[in-house]
Formats: C-alpha cells, sequence, structure tokens
C-alpha cells in the first residue's frame, strides 16, 4: 500500500504540491489526470524518491520513501516506473537493457537474469526482439520495452508518468493494450495521463489533480459523470 | 644541391629505431591509459566535485590546454627537479604526456556527458541501480563513445608528441634518432625514415581504432 500524508513539494518558491493526502491500495489501478504543471508527475517522482519533499510523508509497504534510514535502491525495487521519454538504454540490446539491472541490482546470476528479460520482453510482445538494439525499434516498441525492463524487477507497484504522450498518434494503442494487459494481471498501478479513455475503461478510481491540489478522487464514473469540483468540470469539458 | 645521401647507417640501425618506436608506443599508450583516468575524474570533478576540488581540476585544465607541452615536461623534468625531486626520463615524459593528455581528455569528456541526456539517470535510478552502477553501466559507455574519436586523436597526437622527449633527455623514437644522427652526421637521412616510422604508427592506430570501433559500437 502506498500512503501519501500531508506532502508539500516546493520547486525553489514553487509551491507544486500542496498538501496531498492519497492511498492506493494493493491491486488497484488509480490514474491522475489534470493539466500540465498541476503537479500530477511530480507526484510520481516523489512517490520513487527521485525528488525530495519538504513536508508530509509517502510510506511504501509502511517503509518511508525520504526517510535518510531507508535504503533508497532496494525500495525503488518495488517501484517500477515509466517515464514519458521511453530512456531505452542505447547501447545495450533490448535483452541486456531488461537483463542488466536483475543482474546488478537483485544480483542475478546471468541466466537467471537472461530468462526473467527473455519472459517480460515476450509478456510484452517483444519476444522476437531480444538482440536488437533500440535505434532500431519504434517509439511504441521501446516504451514497452521499458516497461519490461521495469517489471523483470518484479515490481508491487508501477508509475506510469504519461508513458504515451511522446509517441506518435498510431503507436499509442499498443502501449496502453500492455498497460491494460498488466491492470488485468492486478498489478498495482499508478498512471499519469491523458488518455481520458483508459482513465475511464481501466483504472479503479481517478484523481484530478489542478494547480498542485488534488481536487476530487473517486470511481471513473463518477469523475466522469458527476464531477464535483468546476476546476473538474472545466478541464473534462475541454478535453473531450 | 651537392648533399651526397647515405642511406646505408640509417638501414644499419633500423632495429635499433624499431625498438625506439616501440618505446614511442609504449609511452603514449600507458600515458593515454592514465590520461583517460584522470581524465574522467576531472571531468566529473569539474561537473560536480565539491568546490576546492572543482577549483584544482579546473586549473589543471587549464594549464594543460592553454601552455606549451613542452613546458609541461618541464615542469615534470626541471621544474620538480630544481626542488630535488628527480625523475627518469621515461618518467618525466610519461608523467609530462599523462598530465597533457589528461587535460585535453577531461574537456572532450565534460561535452561527452553532457550529451547524454539527465533521463538516463533517472531511468537508471529508478531501477534501483545505485549512483556508482548507474555511472559505470548506463552513462561512462555511452559518453565513451561520443569521445572515441576525441580520443583517438588525442592517442595520436600523444605518439607525435612524446617526440619532445628527447628534450628532456629520452631515448624514444625522435632521441634515438638524434642520438645517432649526431653520431654519424646523416641528419636528413635518419630524420626522414624516422618519419615514415612516425607515419607508419600513426596509420596503424587509426587502422585499429577503426576496425575496433566497428566491434565496440554496434548500436
Amino acid at each position: 500500500m502506498i500512503e501519501i500524508k500531508q506532502l508539500h513539494k516546493y520547486f525553489g518558491k514553487l509551491h507544486v504540491l500542496q498538501g496531498i493526502d492519497l492511498n492506493v491500495n494493493k491491486g488497484e489501478v488509480l490514474s491522475i489526470i489534470g493539466s500540465s504543471g498541476s503537479g500530477k508527475s511530480t507526484l510520481l517522482y516523489c512517490i520513487n524518491g527521485l525528488e525530495p519533499i519538504q513536508q508530509g510523508q509517502i510510506m511504501v509497504d509502511g517503509i518511508p520513501v525520504h526517510d535518510a534510514k531507508t535504503d533508497i535502491n532496494k525500495l525503488r525495487q518495488k517501484l517500477g516506473m515509466v517515464f514519458q521519454q521511453w530512456n531505452s538504454f542505447p547501447h545495450l540490446t533490448a535483452l541486456e537493457n531488461v537483463a542488466l539491472a536483475p543482474k546488478i541490482v537483485r544480483k542475478m546470476s546471468r541466466d537467471e537474469a537472461k530468462t526473467i528479460a527473455e519472459k517480460q520482453l515476450r509478456h510484452v510482445g517483444l519476444g522476437d526482439k531480444l538482440d536488437v538494439y533500440p535505434s532500431a525499434l519504434s517509439g511504441g516498441q521501446q516504451q514497452r520495452l521499458a516497461i519490461a525492463r521495469a517489471l523483470a524487477m518484479e515490481p508491487a507497484y508501477m508509475l506510469f508518468d504519461e508513458a504515451t504522450s511522446a509517441l506518435d498518434p498510431e503507436l499509442v494503442g499498443e502501449v496502453l493494450d500492455t498497460m491494460r494487459l498488466l491492470a488485468e494481471e492486478g498489478m498495482t498501478m499508478i498512471c499519469v495521463t491523458h488518455e481520458m479513455s483508459f482513465a475511464r475503461d481501466v483504472s479503479d478510481r481517478v484523481a484530478y489533480f489542478h494547480q498542485g491540489h488534488m481536487e476530487e478522487v473517486g470511481p471513473p464514473a463518477q469523475i466522469f459523470g458527476d464531477p464535483q469540483s468546476p476546476h473538474t468540470r472545466k478541464f473534462l469539458a475541454s478535453v473531450r | 644541391m651537392d648533399y651526397n645521401f647515405h642511406w646505408r647507417p640509417v638501414f644499419r640501425q633500423l632495429p635499433d629505431l624499431f625498438e625506439a618506436g616501440l618505446l614511442t608506443l609504449e609511452v603514449a599508450i600507458l600515458s593515454m591509459i592514465l590520461g583517460i583516468m584522470l581524465g574522467l575524474i576531472l571531468a566529473l570533478l569539474r561537473m560536480n566535485g565539491p568546490r576546492p576540488l572543482r577549483w584544482i581540476a579546473n586549473f589543471w585544465v587549464e594549464l594543460a590546454r592553454n601552455t606549451p607541452a613542452l613546458f609541461q615536461l618541464f615542469f615534470f623534468g626541471f621544474g620538480l627537479g630544481a626542488f630535488g625531486l628527480h625523475l627518469t626520463p621515461y618518467l618525466i615524459v610519461l608523467l609530462g604526456l599523462s598530465f597533457n593528455n589528461a587535460g585535453y581528455l577531461a574537456e572532450n569528456f565534460r561535452g561527452g556527458f553532457l550529451a547524454v541526456p539527465d533521463t538516463q539517470i533517472r531511468a537508471a535510478r529508478s531501477l534501483g541501480m545505485t549512483a556508482s552502477q548507474t555511472y559505470i553501466r548506463i552513462i561512462i559507455p555511452q559518453v565513451l563513445r561520443i569521445v572515441y574519436h576525441p580520443m583517438t586523436n588525442q592517442m595520436v597526437w600523444a605518439v607525435l608528441m612524446s617526440s619532445l622527449g628527447m628534450l628532456v633527455g629520452f631515448r624514444e623514437l625522435s632521441g634515438e634518432t638524434q642520438f645517432f644522427a649526431s653520431k654519424t652526421y646523416r641528419i636528413f637521412e635518419y630524420f626522414a625514415v624516422t618519419a615514415v616510422i612516425y607515419y607508419v604508427i600513426v596509420k596503424i592506430i587509426l587502422i585499429g581504432s577503426k576496425l575496433a570501433a566497428r566491434r565496440l559500437f554496434k548500436y
């Protein structure tokens, strides 16, 4: 379970997260929507400790992320992350991209790491691209590679930061399909997304962020069908 | 022109010249290895180091790039000698060249580091890699590719610059040539043959570098 309590985050003087309270349960899919600059991506970076926080607390399975005593590298193994820019490692083949972290972080043997990498690449539909370098893959394939790479750490949670925003429109579908597949398999997911249909159809809850506040959170039927906040209504009207 | 060419004495000394050529190559290679290691450290210190270390690194790079290489060798020779620290000619040349290589390579490496996007670091760290794992496994391999050709140039430069060794009494290829030339007065012949040997050494390095690149960089 991920517990966020009274989280405040500043970039210099800019108050990007202004007291966020949010819990994400095991097996849940939470979509976070909102306009750019509302703090939703920053929240993901805070959850896996890539960004420091100034106030409040984030706990992952009872472990405080920003506590100096926490072994953050160990905790990050629970938190797979997929970025807007897919960030495949260009000097490694698809297989090596996925096998590297299991080998050097989870200390698996070369064979074990290779086996799990192959399994995850097949899982995302890249079973025929094992020895290909990222430069020969499309954006959608590279994003699926990034998903396989995160999954190979066998995380308990997956964080998606606008995983489809940088893709050509015709490549968005294959990545969303992969995310849907994970949701069906019961993965706990937090997805910052601009794909309203994904948020509506796949998630258990949807949160709307506005200028550093979480305006409202609830089941998709409620957020999309009967939004309570005028900000949410205005936002949804603009993306429809 | 009434100069009579006499090549025979040169050809008689060819084995010695080849041996000196190997010494040249050895000192150039070692100075490159040291230069790459020091250059990487200097580049990282200049970008992220604590202040006094960053200043030292900046000073090193400035000095190495903006003063004659010959003066840098003289520093390790006569400069340290004045303080009672007498290095062998071999060490003077090795340290002088390494100092110079490190300065130039540090600038190349810095450019290489800046060319690798920050997001690569985030991606690696998000997988649970430590900072040093991220640098060793993800960032430095990409930087080495970016700086590979500048590095080859520096290697060529190190071979040619090692000829300054003859001015601090080091009998590498140029020193050896000078020695025999002054013994036999066949100055033109000796230096012409030596130029060819330098040319061949550099050609071998360039071809080797090209072949290695093909094996190393498949992406």
